[in-house]
């Protein structure tokens, strides 16, 4: 049980912290000054809940685990993130549906993960549900006023759309440590999140004048450690440092 | 006739003379200027902080949070756009505030405090 929590818990972090590193490539790249910031904010809480779960995987790992050890030692198929997450930040358009999309996904998932049996992780997702709410309700807003904007801005959307759709069904396609975490009631089996996911983005499209996508072939793996060659491409960045200086500080 | 109510804000600052091109003209041109005020704890008044640029009410709301509450400056927030204050002429400065310059009767500085009252 207790490898199986570690994965559930480094799956959680992977998660934070790849669209962490993702939006952080917009610092000092944001369409205006004030959207700069928000972005970066955004990036900040994301890195900020993957250091609390990663400090807790640490813990339960033991031996000489740290949060930057799991964070910059691990290799790409020890990381359990969602493809979502590791796609390119794109546009803005693309950004913005992608943290739209993960953000009411957090939003519903740590909702019920404050009612974990395990301490840790309920804390942790009460003290990120805060942070998550105002994700939600910045990106929603952006959906709206981009889908429902310019002719240009609503044929951005229809891209990112289809961009990104085809990564939405893995967030609700349980892996087996979900489920047994669930089933433990430690975790949350997010397929039974899905249709709340569904109802709550099809209401935001609708008012941004966006149809949801039909049937659409999607693309898993990535909670296993099956990752597109875009999460390599992060890890030439993130753990640069780390691999070129092994146990450098500050 | 002097015109008092000429407005003077941030956003008069001419392109030309502008500091670093952080944010397109265009984008400036698009989004109108608000005024930020924060108030810092419960029971104190609101502060001019700054301003910045927001197509409407809501964002300029979540811009303000985003910019100018990060460290934990405020419990509330208003936002007012920049084309609704009317400011005082800085050419007039002189009429209207060096009266008062010579004036110091007008400080409650001539009587004693009991030292009971330390918050004057």
């Amino acid at each position: 049980m207790k490898q199986v929590l570690i994965d559930y818990t480094l799956h959680l972090a992977d998660n934070s912290l790849i669209l962490g590193q993702r939006n952080a490539e917009w610092c000092g790249h944001g369409p205006v000054l004030e959207q700069d910031i928000a972005i970066t904010n955004i990036s900040l809480d994301l890195i900020g809940q993957a250091r609390n779960f990663y400090q807790y995987a640490a813990t339960l790992i033991g031996n000489d685990a740290t949060e930057d050890s799991l964070a910059y030692l691990r290799k790409e198929e020890e990381f359990k993130n969602c493809l979502l997450v590791e796609q390119p930040k794109g546009d803005w358009a693309q950004t913005i549906l992608r943290q739209f999309f993960f953000s009411q996904y957090q939003y519903l998932l740590f909702q019920q993960l404050q009612n974990s049996k395990d301490k840790q992780l309920a804390a942790i997702a009460e003290k990120s549900l805060k942070e998550v709410t105002y994700h939600l309700r910045w990106s929603s807003e952006w959906v709206i006023r981009l889908g429902d904007g310019t002719e240009e801005s609503h044929n951005r959307m229809l891209k990112a759309i289809d961009e990104l759709w085809k990564y939405t069904g893995e967030l609700f396609s349980s892996t087996s440590y979900e489920l047994q975490v669930a089933s433990d009631e430690s975790g949350v089996d997010t397929s039974k999140l899905r249709e709340a996911w569904m109802n709550k983005v099809k209401e935001v499209f609708s008012e941004a004048t966006l149809t949801i996508p039909g049937k659409t072939l999607m693309q898993t793996g990535g909670k296993e450690g099956k990752h597109s060659k875009h999460l390599g491409n992060i890890f030439t960045e993130l753990q640069y440092m780390q691999k070129t200086y092994p146990g450098c500080d500050w | 006739m002097n015109n008092y109510l000429r407005k003077f804000y941030y956003g008069d600052i001419p392109e030309d003379k502008a500091g670093g091109n952080i944010v397109s003209s265009e984008a400036k041109s698009d989004w109108p200027l608000w005024e930020v005020f924060i108030r810092s704890k419960q029971g104190l008044d609101h502060k001019h902080v700054g301003s910045l640029h927001a197509a409407d009410a809501q964002m300029a709301m979540e811009n303000a949070r985003d910019v100018y509450t990060r460290r934990m400056e405020g419990v509330s927030l208003w936002v007012v756009e920049s084309k609704y204050i009317h400011a005082s002429n800085p050419e007039e400065a002189g009429e209207l505030f060096e009266p008062a310059a010579d004036k110091i009767y007008r400080h409650p500085t001539f009587y004693d405090l009991p030292e009971e009252v330390n918050q004057m």
